[in-house]
Parts: structure tokens; sequence; C-alpha cells
């Protein structure tokens, strides 16, 4: 057993509600971990611990830790529990690592998600991680295809899930989940990698103005 | 609208083995065509196996068998079609050889009958150019293994008749199966959402983003999907994603569906999935996946 303790920053999207992440946290510890909205612009250096967790959305690891020459890497290490909109949150958790992160913190950093129950998937510090990066411009080339009639949206759904085995389908998925964030994680995307395929489609910018406007 | 007593299929590979015994599980008469004699047999011999282990699982009674099996036939010959009412054509995914066989078809049967093209990544409407009845030729791309998916992408090419397309997916639905409606458009939708995603997986690796069993856990924890897409594509072999992604990539010029360089490495360094046993993972088997 690893010991641990929890700077809460604020709401946090990966744990919105109870989960014995929280409620195995203790008052001191050798991990720290920050959670909530105010994490990256929280964290602090302290080479005492052996690992120091920073709860991630959109941002980057580098943004708290800085970076220099390829060569970053500390005790610090980056954690986001996948989501999609206002889903709820999965178990997998994508723990964040830098080029010359501590072996030691990353192996403490999964004891202490893994304990928890959740299942950790390592990655290195880009935005977007592993999962909005491969889900993004899958979902904008579904919601294009709609507009375009290749078929109906029930029709796509079912494809995948029929043909593909996934449990749902993206239309569905993003209706569930709000189509207005999918543009939020997607449109960050596009401004970090510039290419198309992560431009928010055009059913996602017309959800997203009506967000704005306090509509669903 | 004519009704469907006998079907016709071309090509007893991987694809045309499975739709035969779609077809003649569901009661059809079952001819199945190629010109390997070879492919011929050991398509009967995967029905009957199949078919006992239907029986063995209660999913069909020995009767039902018997009566599938008298009625399904093999052929080398294209004159043994003539009595066709629909044939599905799962021959090479070549596009002069699929519109050979619907020309040389349009003599061998009658008015009537429809020609289905199972392709992955042609057109309907090129496969169906100058074979003589144009307006009688429909998409039906079915999912491998066939005899147990039940999803039939179908699209109508742009000279199909109504008629023609509505009577096919009457047919498709007779089978047992669950048809969907797609455009005549690369990849329809599994491929065209398919190829460039699992591309995308491919890049990411390149990158040096994330090692495929990291990508393939996010995939499969945080979205529930059944196989994660590094494992998807050792069983899909690396050499057939490559032509895949040609076929897209020079239809659609989207860069998502341009094989990446690393599949081009890997494919020379023979890491080819599965079936050469290592791709994105290691299998210390050469027994085919499910066998
Ligand atoms: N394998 C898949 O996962 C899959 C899935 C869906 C659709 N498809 C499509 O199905 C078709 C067949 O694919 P497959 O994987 O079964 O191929 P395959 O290579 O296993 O089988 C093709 C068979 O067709 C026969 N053949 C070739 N040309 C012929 C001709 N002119 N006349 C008669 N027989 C001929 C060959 O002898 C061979 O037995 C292709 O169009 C492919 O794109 C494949």
């Amino acid at each position: 057993m690893v010991s641990y303790s929890i700077v809460d920053t604020g709401d946090s999207r990966s744990f919105p509600e109870d989960h014995p992440f929280l409620a195995g946290a203790g008052a001191e510890g050798e991990v720290v971990a920050y959670i909530g909205f105010g994490a990256v612009s929280s964290w602090q250096e302290d080479p005492s611990r052996t690992a120091i967790l920073v709860e991630l959305t959109t941002e980057t690891l580098g943004e708290a830790t800085g970076e220099s020459r390829g060569e970053e890497g500390s005790n610090t290490v980056g954690f986001a529990r996948f989501r999609v909109g206002d889903g709820v949150p999965s178990d997998l958790v994508e723990l964040v690592r830098q080029p010359h992160t501590d072996a030691a913190a990353l192996e403490a950093a999964r004891m202490v998600l893994e304990g928890a129950g959740l299942q950790v998937a390592e990655c290195f510090d880009f935005a977007g991680r592993i999962l909005d990066r491969l889900i993004r411009p899958y979902y904008n080339e579904a919601l294009a295809k709609l507009d375009e009639g290749l078929a109906t949206a029930d029709d796509m759904d079912l494809t995948v899930k029929l043909g593909l085995g996934y449990p749902e389908g993206p239309i569905e998925l993003l209706e569930r989940t709000g189509l207005h964030h999918h543009h939020d994680v997607t449109q960050a995307l596009f401004e970090v990698y510039g290419t198309k395929h992560y431009a928010p489609a055009r059913r996602a910018r017309v959800a997203k103005k009506r967000a704005e406007r306090g509509l669903s | 609208m004519t009704t469907i007593q006998t079907v016709g299929v071309c090509g007893a590979g991987t694809m045309g083995a499975g739709i035969a015994i779609v077809a003649a599980r569901a009661g059809y008469r079952t001819v199945l065509y190629d010109t390997n004699m070879k492919a011929l047999e050991r398509a009967r011999g995967q029905t009957e196996a199949f078919l006992a282990k239907s029986v063995e699982r209660g999913k069909l009674t020995q009767e039902q068998v018997d009566a599938a099996m008298a009625a399904y036939k093999t052929t080398d010959t294209l004159d043994g079609l003539a009595e066709c009412d629909i044939v599905i054509e799962a021959v090479f995914e070549n596009l002069s050889v699929k519109q050979e066989l619907f020309a040389k078809l349009n003599a061998v049967c009658p008015e009537h009958t429809l020609f289905a093209s199972n392709t992955s990544t042609l057109s309907i409407t090129q496969i169906a150019s100058g074979c003589g009845r144009e307006d009688r030729v429909v998409g039906m791309h079915f999912c491998l293994p066939a005899q147990l998916m039940k999803l039939v992408e179908m699209s109508p090419g742009l000279n199909t008749s109504d008629t023609a397309f509505s009577a096919a997916w009457a047919f498709c639905e007779a089978l047992g199966q669950k048809p969907v409606k797609t455009k005549d458009a690369p990849g329809f939708i599994l491929n065209y959402f398919l190829v460039p995603f699992n591309n995308d997986v491919i890049r990411l690796i390149e990158a040096g983003v994330a090692e495929p069993a990291d990508i393939d856990r996010s995939i499969k924890a945080g979205l529930g999907y059944k196989m994660g897409p590094c494992e998807l594509l050792d069983l899909i072999g690396l050499d057939t994603q490559v032509l895949l992604c040609d076929a897209f990539y020079g239809v659609t010029h989207d860069p998502r569906c341009a094989a990446p360089p690393l599949l081009h490495r890997m494919v020379a360094a023979g890491h080819l999935g599965r079936k050469s046993g290592r791709g994105f993972f290691s299998y210390d088997t050469d027994k085919m996946y499910g066998a």
C-alpha cells in the first residue's frame, strides 16, 4: 500500500462523486494528488514525495512542470480519468509522463490508482492524450457523414454496434454526453494540432452556439 | 417483384463460403461457384462442420441441416448459376475481375436475376458499369464471419432501380440478416470509420505517444469496445490494412486514409499480425484466431 494525500483545487472532472480513490486518501503520504480544475496552477515542486499526481483536462503536464530541451521529467505525473462530456467517468485513467519521469513515481502513481479499482494506460504528454486524440476525428466524421446523408443516425449507430461490437454508436453517444462538450474538446485539439479532422463538425458548432445561449 | 428461390454465390473464399452458409441455412437453394475446385471442397467441408455445430448448439434441427445440405450445390462453371434469382459475388477485390464476372453472368442468368456485390472498397456503380443490367446491381456488404455476423450494409448504385433495391433488401431480411442502407461511398459506413481510425492509432504509436498495449487498454476500459484497435489490426492483417488504405486514399485523398509509414515498415519487416506470429503484439502460436 502506498499512502497518499489529496489537495483539492476545485471541481474535478475525474472524481465528480464519491470514489474509493478519494476515500483512500490520508492527511499525509508518500504521494500527493492535486485534483480539480486548479490542479495545474496549484502544483508545487516537492522532491520529498515519491510521486506527485496532477489532474489534467485539456492541459498538458508541461504547463505545470515546465519543459526543457526534451529532457523534462521528475516525480510529477499527470492523470485524467477518461470521460466524454456529461457521461460518467470510466474506469480508465490516462497516466501522463514526460521523457525523463522517475520510474518510481510512475510505479507509485499506478499503484495508488489501481488500488482504487482504476485501470491505467500510460502515455506521453501530448494534448488529447490517447483517447480524445483518437475518438474526436471519428466523431467529427460521423457528424459530417450524417449531414451528407451517408446513412440515418440510427443506421450509423447500429452499424458500428453490430459490425464492430461497439457498445454505443457515435451519434447516440454524443447526444447522451452533450454535443457542445465535444465541440470544446475537439476545438482545443484543433488549436494544438491544426489538422482539419479536429475541427469541430458543423453540428457540434451549432450545439455549442445554442449551449452558449443556455439552450440544449 | 420476383420471389427469390435460388441464390448464387461467386467466390468460395472466406466471405463467399460464409455467405453461402447464410443462404443455405435460411432455406434457399444455394449454388456456390468458384474456378478453384479446392476452394469449393473446402467451403463444403466448412459448411457441413458449421451446420453440425449449429445442431449441437440447438440452433438448427438435423432435418433443417439435411434439407440445407440437399439444396447446397457447388459448381466450377458459370452455367451452374443459370437458375439463380440473385447472385452475390465475393470474388477477388479487383474492379475488372468483378466487372468481367457480371458481364459474363449477364449472358448466363435470366432477365430478372439480381446481382449483388460484397465489395469492401470498390464502387457499386463502377462494378455494375457495362454489365448490361446496371439497374439490377446492388451492394451487399457482409461482415466477417458472415455466418455469425448479422449486419449487411446495402447500397444502391447510381443506376440501381428502386424495385431491385427493395427486392434485395427484402431478400436480405429473409436471410435473417440485418440490412442498413448506405450510399455507394468508399467503405460504406464501417470501413469508412474504421480504416482511418486504425491509421490514427498507428500514427499515435509512431509518434511515441503510447504503446500498443496502453492504447488497447484505453479503448477497451474507456469506451467498452470488446477488442482494442491493435489486436484488431493484428487480426485483420497489416498487409490487408495497406490494401484498404491504398483503396480509400486513392478515392478520397483524405490524409487519414493514407497508410502511415510505420505500417509500411511493419509489412516490410514481415510483421503482418497474427498470421505471421507478430504484429503489434507477438503470438507464440500459428493457430488462426478463434480456431
Ligand atoms: N475478408 C473480409 O474480411 C471481407 C469482409 C467483407 C467483404 N469482403 C469482400 O469480399 C470479397 C471476397 O473476399 P475474401 O476475403 O472472401 O477473398 P478470398 O481471397 O478468401 O476468396 C476469393 C475467392 O474468389 C475466387 N475467385 C476469384 N476470382 C474469381 C472469378 N473470376 N470467378 C470465380 N471465382 C473467383 C477465388 O478462387 C477465391 O476462392 C472481396 O470483394 C472483399 O473485399 C471481405
